[in-house]
């Protein structure tokens, strides 16, 4: 009998939780860029708060939060070119902001209005997808296309550990692999599904392994290290763009609940948050700032007031948009069938009467 | 003009599409080299190495990423293999094919063509001869059209792939070789929502799609009645004017087909008939249908799908009532 493969997973982590990172390891990002993931991930926590507090108020409708999760979803993000593409799921908010996307449509999608995913094709983006794991085969299908032109884009799929039990995860890897696209596998490992644990999730000891059952890389860092986020996907991008799928696990925690209508006190301990909050990634990329002399109390209040107005202004103008309903009727099919005209007759005598 | 079978009138229309539309891209199972298990993309490979894509045994990542293609500006034609394996793919269609274009208000469209080989009476294995049809109508957002002759199946194929909505195109496997027909070499298209009248007649509607039109053409030759013969050619959007028009003349109407009775296509054509023309009406509307039971290995198959003796005593009964 002889060994006819091996393995290994690496694991990426350049900060601690002191704010001190390994030079050696440190990405080459300028001042300017550390303070943009600084800023970019506060508006993602302030975002966040703002949708939690009008979901409580009866704004919004059933929100899933992002709170402990934003060194993954910034660091990711800023590793990618422009014309790279995002396939979301549903805790990407950040994403969203970071490429600019309007900030009021994302309210007016949380809230319950198709209309705000109108844009998402010119930020090179899907739009939200709530039935999990499906969206990695779309990814798929974008890379394939863009391979077939000849393009030289990235397509970075996100999803949890929660989505790695589905069908389509794996119809998705070994897709990418078969045809050997250009797709980076981005999981936000935040080790619950709704009160799921991980450990009754899979029976392998990293998500990042799952990777070379299907014959590529796949890596774990640290996801609450904003550095080491982005340098392991500024490496998947590079690799990407070679035509080599590659799986980034990021390990973080959801410090929030499940979604605003879950209470995860239910199935997790005060003593496990807890020490998952002393892992903010937040405070530690702020230690490392003051550590480095990037920031200042001044600078801090200035960055937490501009989101906030930012943040204010987007909700001030989803909340003055009309909605018209017979929007209901207009894109099931590019035009009205004589069906639905009848239908859409019927539908004004009742909204009249 | 050639004289065609269904497998070449589909085969001419996907080669012709494709030379005249780059971003055609053809993609399923043992397409490629071997053209198809049933041939319909016989050598097609051979002239679009590129666009002709083997893929692996994923239903559901054939139609996930034909979206994902679609939304990327190719149209992507997927095969799944055989109608009782489109059930993997049932999410990806339900789920995203038919709705991004209303989830992002029109940012977007997944406007792909699935073509399956469809229907029994070909003696075949388990989940080889299903009737799913009903759940890809009853799905706002996608089209469902069933050719029942060579010359429509070419039509209607190019129109499917011109559609900027997805389209499930089934395949009467019945008919892929059994009947031969005279199909132009030019490019035509049949539109999508239009029923088709094959024969004229004032005393009954007879309304069917698929291999059972040509099953009823000798049967209403056989009889001495004015019969209206309906093909519907698409069962979404239906094309209810047409079978409204009919009734409002012939005052009885029978639905015909495989599928299991229990609302099937025929339970909304007969409740459109009582919402539209009851005043009309002459006798009740008649549904010949598969039962509403698990369609029979092939040793049993014949005693579930509607035959000669079955569609001639409803005929009977309406025009006796
Ligand atoms: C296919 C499917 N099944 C069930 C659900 C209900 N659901 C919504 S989120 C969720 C948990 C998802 O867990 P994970 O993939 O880890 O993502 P996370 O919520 O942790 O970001 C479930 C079960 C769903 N949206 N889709």
């Amino acid at each position: 009998m002889k060994v006819i493969k091996k393995f290994e997973i690496k694991r990426i982590g350049i900060m601690n939780e002191k704010g001190i990172a390994n030079k050696k390891l440190m990405p080459r990002l300028s001042k300017e860029d550390i303070k943009r993931l600084y800023e970019l991930m506060i508006i993602t926590r302030v975002f966040d708060s703002k949708a939690i507090a009008l979901q409580r108020q009866g704004r919004l409708g059933t929100y899933a939060p992002t709170l402990g999760q934003e060194a993954t979803i910034i660091g990711s993000s800023y590793a990618l070119k422009r014309s790279d593409w995002i396939i979301p799921s549903f805790r990407e908010n950040g994403m969203f902001i970071h490429r600019n996307y309007p900030i009021d449509m994302l309210f007016q999608f949380w809230a319950g209005n198709e209309a705000g995913m109108s844009k998402v094709k010119e930020v090179n983006m899907l739009p939200v997808a709530i039935p999990v794991g499906t969206q990695l085969l779309h990814a798929v299908g974008l890379a394939f296309a863009s391979k077939f032109k000849n393009e030289n884009n990235v397509f970075m799929a996100c999803f949890s550990d929660g989505a790695t039990s589905t069908g389509d995860f794996h119809e998705a890897m070994n897709l990418a692999s078969v045809y050997k696209l250009p797709v980076i596998f981005l999981c936000q490992n935040n080790q619950y599904a709704i009160s799921t644990p991980l450990s009754k999730q899979t029976g392998s000891e990293t998500i990042a392994q799952k990777a070379i059952a299907y014959g590529f890389e796949g890596i774990q860092v640290d996801g609450n290290d904003v550095f080491a986020v982005y340098s392991a996907v500024k490496y998947a991008a590079e690799k990407a763009r070679k035509s080599n799928p590659i799986l980034i696990e990021c390990l973080t925690y959801r410090l929030g609940d499940h979604t605003t209508s879950d209470d995860a006190s239910k199935y997790r301990t005060e003593k496990e948050v807890s020490f998952w909050r002393s892992k903010d990634p937040i405070d530690r990329l702020r230690i490392y700032m003051q550590k480095n002399k990037l920031t200042a109390k001044e600078y801090e209040k200035k960055v937490l007031e501009d989101a906030e107005k930012i943040i204010e202004d987007a909700v001030a103008k989803a909340e003055s948009i009309k909605l018209n309903p017979e929007d209901i009727f207009m894109h099931t099919y590019d035009e009205l069938s004589n069906n639905l005209k009848e239908q859409l007759r019927e539908f004004r005598k009742n909204v009249k009467s | 003009m050639s004289n065609l079978n269904m497998v070449e009138a589909i085969n001419l229309a996907l080669k012709q599409e494709m030379e005249k539309n780059k971003d055609i891209v053809l993609l399923g199972e043992d397409i490629g080299i071997n053209g198809g298990v049933f041939r319909v993309t016989e050598g097609l490979y051979k002239k679009f190495p590129n666009r002709v894509v083997d893929t692996p045994i994923s239903e559901s990542g054939i139609i996930g990423m034909s979206i994902g293609m679609a939304i990327y500006g190719l149209k992507p034609v997927a095969e799944i293999q055989f109608e009782g394996f489109t059930y993997p793919a049932l999410d990806q269609l339900i789920s995203h094919a038919a709705r991004f274009r209303n989830r992002t208000r029109n940012n977007m469209t997944a406007s792909l063509v699935l073509r399956s080989p469809w229907g029994g009476g070909v003696k075949a294995l388990e989940h080889h001869s299903e009737s799913p049809e009903t759940y890809f109508a009853h799905t706002p957002g996608l089209k469902v059209v069933i050719p029942s002759c060579p010359y429509d199946a070419k039509g209607l194929l190019i129109s499917a792939i011109r559609d900027k909505n997805p389209v499930i195109f089934l395949e009467p496997k019945k008919l892929y070789r059994s009947i031969k027909q005279d199909v132009p070499e030019e490019e035509y298209a049949i539109p999508i929502g239009k029923a088709n009248i094959l024969s004229e007649g004032s005393d009954l509607t007879l309304i069917t799609y698929g291999s059972f039109v040509r099953t009823v053409i000798p049967i209403i030759n056989s009889l001495p009645y004015s019969i209206e013969l309906i093909d519907l050619r698409t069962l979404s959007p239906i094309d209810y004017e047409t079978i409204i028009n009919s009734v409002k003349k012939t005052g009885r109407a029978i639905i015909l087909h495989e599928a299991p009775r229990t609302l099937g296509i025929g339970a909304e054509i007969s409740a459109l008939i009582m919402e539209n023309a009851l005043l009309n009406l002459e006798a009740p509307v008649l549904r010949v249908t598969g039962y509403d039971v698990v369609t029979p290995a092939l040793k049993l198959e014949d005693y579930y799908r509607p035959d000669e003796a079955k569609i001639k005593r409803a005929i009977e009964r309406v025009m006796n009532f």
